[in-house]
């Protein structure tokens, strides 16, 4: 947990000229963390949204709070953040009562400042902190103000007055005196290596461009961007490869099964070393669902800039993890950790760990060549299309016995390859390993050899344990390395796509008993606040228009890590004679606990319903021999505006519940309610994402 | 001074009168990202498949991604560094933020411009037209339904 370490009050609030300071280790990635985090402090403190202000995640600075991932941004850094404020609230409290000879008790705040009811004592909470001792250590169990978030305007996203005037910083858009701009030459593929030698290339420059090159890794730097762009697509026409193997040709679904796999019995959402168990005999049902590589595919390529002064490296980037990035480019470049200084700025959403780390790594590669010179380099659409690491091919296998309308037994089991491929620092030079560049090096490192995520509900086996009141259960999960591609962590992980099974699978059981789903849902349901979600879906949904021909509903409903946000999803579509899938109206209802920043958690789930939809429907990497054939929006097409339905979120405020992350809640039960749709519209049931309307024709020729 | 000579090209940005030195082939998202420093306007793809990269031309969505800046010359330019200068613009800036129209909002800038320029022909834009008119911009964070909330708002306010 975030709170462990450091724990000193001024590690995560501080004062400066009158305003506060917010100094969070979590980056702000498009979820809104940092106002979220502004909305916390306001509650505890009542200080105005005006004069908060959150700190740049920097290291050396910030708390370390590892990488911001897996929704656990405000239960982890909320929360820390939550008790400083209240420890702060308290701690004033206890000096204006010393100083006034009264009762901390008969103290309260309102509008920033403490107030004594009944008389004239109103001290603005700025005015003082000079008073506070600075070894105040924060209290984790403190008592919080109740409030109710739900009143009043929230502090409105951070940023967005600059967004819609064009002034807001993104890392691509940094400028410092001297810069030059900077873009790699690729290779044609992983396996590829350079044979051209730096004379034949440079011939290619313009004027004041420099050609840098470290085995395969090329690069070309300049004073001008568009004349660097220009000449780096000139030189990567020039250079000449050596394809070696190039890449397997393979189906990837025919790989991801047992036969090379580490196989582990997973208990309690938690890998174990104990003896797998044997299958289900005499399943009711069986089935297996399947997801392909798929993108991260940012909007904006992944950028970053390094300066070396030939002492200490910058880094700004939009990485996820500066701390463990830091380690792992340190040890990349033998420095110590102390003189690598990353600093977090804005870059596009990520989703997940995508070429953000790589591309701070290779400006850094760059900068270390080219002393006292800023370095800005960005990656084009091509390198983030092809280079980034993608979310692993997938499949699950579920089977169940049926008896008497209810679910006996239930067996999962998961393939796939790591989701953990971010740079961070482990046994054989892990870190450096995961940083693409050194692969390419005169003297390379990596890739390392994956091994089974541990944690509970971590990488594959996330969400792989049914939510429902099953008697006998037992999972197991499959990692299977040795695959083409490069793979790590895309929002959901592992869930994205076991949810997307077992909410189909519910609905294959169902009418195969005769049951109406949700029914059967409910009927393995005893968790009150699911039953809760449920009946709130049930009604918004009977407000809806009758569906018409060729039009069907889906529903599904999971909760994320069987933990935290409940939702449930009901999706109305058209399927046209093409196979073309138009989706008309979605309802998603959510219940997150206490919910800081409503706005904020309902553009999470639209945002992760639309990103879902998406997968389901349009998205697959394809590659070749000669190397990954999706490099753009044209080769890999994803969701548009032509087709977004309606959606209705309702969120329901749980006042006195622990707040919980909503980030990655939507997108497993959106893919399911959409497969359950298509199988509503058509009778044809959809077990390979995504939909597209070849596979959905090739279905109907196979039924 | 380009790599190809001098050449005097004016365009006109924001309702200034620039003298560009570029290379009259570089496209002109990087003219006016690196020599007029007008940042606002973001690369996503350069390849005309993202919307990332819209500004107004003579009131019309253009992506500046791939054009060469000579094919601008005497043209009226709007980035979104000058979209405010419109009523309608101020209107979409407004219902984008009361909206929060985005996640990361790198995809804002296009979409306040496309938002704009729809706007400015279709006052009242049903939805088929609304969903058209925005179907070329792509955003990864699906800021969609809040982008269509701005624009119903932006049309009635
Ligand atoms: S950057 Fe111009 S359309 Fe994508
Ligand atoms: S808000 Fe991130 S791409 Fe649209």
């Amino acid at each position: 947990m975030s709170l462990v370490d450091p724990s000193l009050l001024c590690n995560w609030i501080i004062f400066r000229d009158g305003r506060l300071q917010i100094q969070s280790g979590k980056v702000d990635i498009g979820q809104r963390i940092s106002t979220a985090l502004v909305q916390i402090v306001h509650e505890e403190l009542t200080i105005p949204y005006s004069q908060i202000d959150v700190a740049p995640v920097r290291t050396g600075q910030s708390p370390d709070e590892g990488i911001t991932s897996g929704s656990n941004s405000i239960e982890q850094s909320g929360h820390a953040i939550r008790c400083a404020a209240a420890t702060l609230r308290c701690a004033l409290i206890a000096v204006a009562a010393r100083q006034t000879g009264t009762e901390p008790q008969d103290w309260h705040v309102e509008h920033g400042s403490l107030c004594l009811p009944a008389t004239n004592h109103r001290i603005p909470i700025a005015d003082l902190a000079a008073y506070l001792d600075p070894s105040t250590v924060v209290d984790p169990n403190v008592v919080f103000r109740v409030v109710d978030s739900e009143n009043g305007p929230g502090p409105g996203m951070r940023g967005m007055a600059e967004l819609v005037n064009g002034s807001f910083t993104f890392v691509h858009d940094l400028e410092m005196p001297g810069m030059q701009h900077a873009r790699a030459i690729r290779p044609p593929n992983v396996n590829a290596r350079l044979r051209s030698d730096e004379t034949a290339l440079e011939k290619w420059l313009e004027k004041d461009q420099r050609l840098i090159r470290d085995g395969s890794f090329l690069a070309i730097t300049g004073p001008k961007e568009w004349p660097v762009v220009r000449a780096a697509g000139r030189l990567a026409a020039a250079c000449n490869w050596d394809m070696c193997d190039g890449l397997p040709e393979i189906d990837v679904f025919s790989k991801l099964t047992a036969e090379t796999a580490i196989r582990m019995p997973v208990v309690d959402s938690t890998p174990s070393n104990g003896s797998l168990p044997e299958p289900l005999l005499n399943p009711t049902a069986m089935a297996r669902y399947e997801r392909p590589y798929q993108l991260h595919g940012a909007l904006g390529p992944s950028a970053a800039l390094a300066e070396w002064n030939g002492v200490v490296l910058k880094i700004f980037c939009h990485s996820q993890g500066i701390y463990p990035l830091r380690d792992s480019i340190a040890d990349s470049l033998g420095l110590d950790p102390s003189h690598v200084v990353i600093t977090h700025v804005f870059g596009a959403g990520c989703y997940g760990h995508n070429g953000a780390d790589d591309a701070a790594f290779e400006a850094a590669l760059i900068a270390m060549q080219t002393p006292g010179v800023p370095i800005l380099l960005k990656w084009t659409r091509e390198d983030e299309h092809r280079w980034e690491p993608f979310a692993p091919a997938m499949a699950v296998e579920l089977a169940a016995q049926i008896k008497v309308g209810k679910i006996g037994a239930y067996s999962a089991e998961v393939f796939s390859d790591t989701h953990r491929g971010r740079p961070r620092p482990g046994p054989d030079r892990a870190g450096p390993g995961k940083l693409l560049a050194n692969r390419f090096r005169a003297d390379p490192v990596g890739p390392p050899t994956a091994q089974p995520n541990l944690a509970r509900h971590g990488g594959m086996h996330r969400n792989l344990d049914p939510i429902y009141d099953i008697p006998r259960k037992q999972f197991v999960k499959n990692l299977v390395t040795g695959l083409p591609h490069r793979t790590s962590a895309m929002r959901c992980l592992g869930a994205a796509l076991n949810i997307f099974g077992l909410e189909s699978f519910m609905d294959e059981l169902a009418l195969q008993s005769g049951i109406e789903p949700t029914a059967f849902r409910r009927a393995h349901l005893s968790d009150s606040r699911a039953l809760a979600v449920l009946d709130e879906l049930d009604r918004q949904v009977s407000r809806l228009p009758a569906l018409t021909a060729q039009c069907g509903r889906g529903q599904a409903y999971a909760q994320y890590k069987n933990q935290m946000t409940r939702v449930g999803v009901s999706v109305d579509l058209a399927v046209d004679d093409h196979g073309r899938v138009r989706l008309l109206h979605a309802v998603i209802v959510a219940d997150a606990g206490r919910v800081v920043d409503f706005e904020g958690l309902k553009a999470q789930l639209e945002g992760g319903f639309v990103q879902a939809a998406s997968w389901a429907l349009y998205e697959q990497v394809h590659w070749d021999r000669d190397g990954i054939v999706s490099k753009d929006w044209d080769s890999y097409p994803v969701i548009r505006f032509d087709n977004i339905p309606k959606i209705d979120v309702t969120v329901m405020n749980r006042g006195h519940e622990k707040s919980v992350g909503a980030g990655e809640a939507s997108p497993g039960p959106t893919i399911a309610a959409i497969a359950n749709a298509i199988f509503d519209a058509t009778g044809l049931r959809m077990r390979r994402m995504p939909f597209t309307p070849d596979m959905i024709l090739t279905r109907a020729i196979e039924d | 001074m380009g790599a190809c000579g001098a050449v005097n090209l004016t365009i006109r940005v924001n309702g200034q009168t620039h003298q560009i030195t570029s290379d009259p082939d570089t496209p002109l998202i990087y003219v006016l990202r690196d020599e007029l420093q007008l940042k606002g306007t973001k690369l996503g793809c350069g390849l005309e498949q993202c919307g990332a990269c819209a500004v107004l031309v003579g009131g019309k969505t253009v992506l500046s991604c791939v054009s060469a800046v000579e094919t601008f010359e005497g043209q009226d330019i709007t980035t979104i560094e000058g979209i405010e200068a419109t009523e309608v613009g101020r209107r979409v800036q407004d219902a984008f933020v009361k909206a929060t129209a985005a996640q990361c909002g790198y995809c804002t800038a296009g979409l306040v411009v496309a938002a704009t320029a729809l706007l400015t022909e279709t006052p009242n834009p049903d939805r088929e037209a609304t969903l058209a008119a925005l179907a070329p911009h792509l955003c990864r964070c699906g800021s969609h339904p809040r982008v269509l909330r701005a624009v119903t708002r932006a049309a009635s306010g």
